[in-house]
């Protein structure tokens, strides 16, 4: 009898500032310092609706666009996932040969395998900054822009996520779309 | 290859140099007043909060007691709110009713201290489950475990075992909850959400609706990484990217999860009052979890095997299941520090590691000492010192002792009991649902590797680890039924045996240690206790490990 009323009282307790005092004040903290990250770090056009969060990848299949990794669960950001497929199975290989197709990759000039491989929760941002060139003539062709433009864009954009200790740049899909677009503008 | 040298460098040296400061904190925390038994300003506190129960000393019995009816409130609470999540408020998205097997294994998955999560977070719960019932169980029971430490060395030393209710206090309130919520603060700067309002929906440059889940993460993410629990507020966990935005989130949560498993070598050693043995343990369980991060960052630098006759370049490692922003080590790191520790959160999909690389995480599931979950690793890891002392002694032919407490036939048996039904739940587990649709039909791969997915499946759940092949449909009735048993067994055995063998070590006279003593402070005895851990943990899961990704390797690797 004892033992269950000190757990209830401990469960009071630890309920009370574990879920409610702590959640509130980094809550709290959230809100005042950074809100604009607290809330999902979300992207809005001029005309006020949402074009989508900047750390969270979106479908691109119209030439014009830089293209996201590949996706398990088609950029669904209300219920994310990877494909969970052994790097030995042949469903992947599958996969793989229509994205090879997608972008039209030969032997002679192949795929970066970042742009074969799926993410873990299908909603990765970013691609390596070669995976950005290998599509830059595509683009250029689409936008009828020199390609010299786009990978200028890509050299301004591109960056070392761990400084030294990761030697790869990468740019992020989105916010090179938009950059994209608003050049385009008038 | 520099890059991931200097990459595990930053993280496992520079967590190694922080857990020391942390033990000394964490052992003025648990045990204030190291013996004297002087309650201090937190102690009275703490006895207010508690109640009468709280301002006695109790012998083994009695706290293993208490501390199961706690988790039995624990467990009720937790319940009910999942199972009345579509009635009660803080629910935007309007989450449904959940099926029955499934709030049953992830109740006993959170008290577990587990995690392992047949659901989605961002599809199944609302945000009063995720905070009032997961989040607050990440605290109480990672709380449990380093309250069961610190009674399972103060009996070691000679001592009563205190309160648990006091420890509980202690560990959620001292230790548990600055840690959580300096990380949490840290975290929102990395762009982590923390908000109530329930999922934005934006329309894409080409003009598709997309709907993105958020909530508050942040708070969540924190005490998933500290406490070992591991359970994510998104589906794919760490590898989401609002869950783990960054290289350096990454790098800060990945230091989360071992920093309080290492630091409580530390307070073990500071509560015994041997630091020095302390250190022994903590190179040992050092040096097999570093050939473990060795192995896996070269077994995943070889390319993904699917793509080698397409025109893809082969000059990276296997990027399938992994994000690109936290560098090439990132992955294979976390991979072996998750399951080192019994945290079981994952930065890139283990379905889709190399098979020899999966195997890593396999098997530091199935040693769970190095460093293991909070509290509960330094305490598996004595079971294997006893162990191992009395290996020890029978070979060199002298009673064997530990800290002067000599172990005799009770002691061993129950330590084997602890060591052995680990096995037992892994491998029974796994050979009946291997033959039967329960696992057979679940599969998300075929050959070894589907083997590998029920294999892991079982030694996640044995190990309170919570990772998965994920793959695996693992939401069927069966699965939640048998993981979730297994789960409270194996969170539950090896707390309440090694308490057991303290209360029999205590009605025994303590000998003084002499020269003719071994001596648990020098290279010998690390020698001693690594080999009875490869032996006893290891080799028990060989034949099974064959079947699962060394056949997987062999059959495609070459």
């Amino acid at each position: 009898m004892e033992t269950l009323l000190s757990s209830l009282r401990i469960t009071v307790a630890t309920m009370v500032l574990c879920v409610g005092g702590y959640t509130g004040v980094v809550w709290a903290i959230g809100r005042a310092v950074a809100p604009d990250l607290a809330e999902g770090s979300l992207i809005t056009a001029p005309d006020g609706t949402i074009v989508g969060s900047r750390q969270v990848a979106q479908a691109f299949t119209q030439p014009q666009y830089f293209w996201s990794r590949p996706s398990a669960v088609d950029y669904n950001a209300a219920g994310a996932g990877g494909s969970n497929k052994s790097p030995t199975s042949r469903d992947l290989t599958d996969r793989a040969k229509e994205t090879v197709a997608a972008y039209g990759a030969t032997p002679e000039n192949p795929l970066p395998a970042e742009l074969a491989a799926a993410s873990g929760a299908g909603l990765d941002p970013h691609i390596t900054e070669r995976a950005a060139l290998y599509q830059a003539e595509r683009i250029a062709r689409a936008r009828q822009l020199p390609v010299d433009r786009i990978n200028q864009l890509i050299d301004r954009s591109a960056f070392s996520p761990g400084g030294v200790l990761t030697p790869d740049r990468l740019v992020n899909v989105l916010e090179m779309n938009l950059a994209l677009d608003n050049a385009a503008a008038p | 290859m520099i890059q991931a040298i200097l990459f595990v460098l930053l993280i496992i040296g520079g967590t190694a140099l922080l857990s020391w400061p942390l033990g000394r904190y964490m052992a003025w925390a648990m045990d204030p007043g190291a013996g004297q038994g002087k309650p201090n300003v937190f102690t009275s506190m703490f006895q207010s909060i508690g109640g009468p129960a709280t301002r006695q000393t109790q012998n083994w019995k009695r706290y293993v007691l208490s501390l199961l009816g706690f988790n039995a409130v624990m467990f009720v609470v937790c319940f009910a709110i999942l199972a009345l999540q579509q009635h009660l408020p803080l629910n935007p998205d309007g989450r449904q009713a959940l099926e029955g097997s499934l709030i049953f294994n992830t109740t006993s998955s959170f008290v577990a201290n587990t995690n392992l999560q047949h659901y989605s977070g961002e599809v199944a719960m609302s945000y009063l489950s995720q905070l009032a019932a997961l989040m607050w169980l990440q605290f109480v029971s990672a709380a449990v475990g380093l309250a069961a430490l610190a009674a399972l060395a103060r009996g070691l030393a000679g001592r009563t075992l205190g309160n648990v209710f006091v420890d509980v206090q202690r560990a959620t309130f001292l230790v548990l909850l600055p840690l959580a919520l300096v990380v949490a603060i840290l975290l929102l700067f990395t762009g982590v959400p923390m908000t109530f309002q329930g999922s934005a929906v934006a329309t894409t440059l080409e003009g598709v609706q997309q709907t993105i889940a958020r909530g508050p993460v942040a708070a969540f993410v924190a005490i998933k990484q500290l406490g070992t629990n591991g359970g994510g507020f998104f589906g794919p966990n760490s590898t989401h990217p609002l869950e783990n935005p960054t290289f350096w989130s990454n790098v800060l949560q990945t230091v989360s999860i071992i920093i309080i498993p290492m630091g409580c070598v530390w307070m073990f050693g500071r509560i015994l009052g041997r630091m020095k043995h302390a250190a022994v343990l903590f190179a040992v369980m050092l040096i097999l979890m570093g050939a473990r991060i060795t192995g896996a960052i070269g077994f995943e630098a070889a390319p993904t095997h699917a793509f080698a006759s397409l025109p893809i370049t082969q000059d990276v490692g296997n990027l399938e299941g992994k994000e690109l922003r936290f560098g090439a080590a990132a992955g294979p790191v976390w991979a072996v520090v998750t399951t080192s520790t019994s945290n079981g959160s994952v930065n890139a999909m283990h379905d889709s590691l190399n098979p020899l690389t999966g195997l890593m995480p396999m098997i530091g599931m199935w040693l769970n000492e190095d460093f293991g979950g909070v509290g509960v690793g330094m305490i598996n890891m004595f079971l294997y010192i006893v162990v191992g002392v009395f290996i020890a002694g029978m070979m060199i032919g002298r009673t064997p002792e530990y800290l002067g407490w000599r172990i005799e036939a009770k002691e061993v048996k129950f330590a084997m009991m602890g060591l052995l039904s680990h096995g037992f739940f892994i491998l029974v587990g796994t050979a009946i649902f291997a033959v039967t649709p329960w696992g057979a039909a679940t599969l998300n791969n075929i050959g070894p590797h589907g083997f590998s997915e029920i294999l892991y499946e079982f030694s996640s759940a044995a190990a309170n680890n919570g990772s998965g092949f994920e793959g695996l449909g693992d939401n069927t009735v069966a699965w939640n039924i048998a993981t979730g048993t297994v789960m409270l067994l194996a969170r539950f055995i090896p707390i309440i045996l090694p308490l057991a063998i303290v209360g029999s070590l205590s009605t025994k006279r303590r000998a003084t240690e002499s020269s003719g003593t071994l001596s648990v402070e020098d290279g010998t005895f690390a020698g001693m206790l690594t080999v009875t851990v490869v032996i006893v943990g290891a080799l028990t899961f060989f034949p099974a490990a064959t079947l699962g990704p060394i056949a997987e390797h062999v059959m495609f690797m070459k």
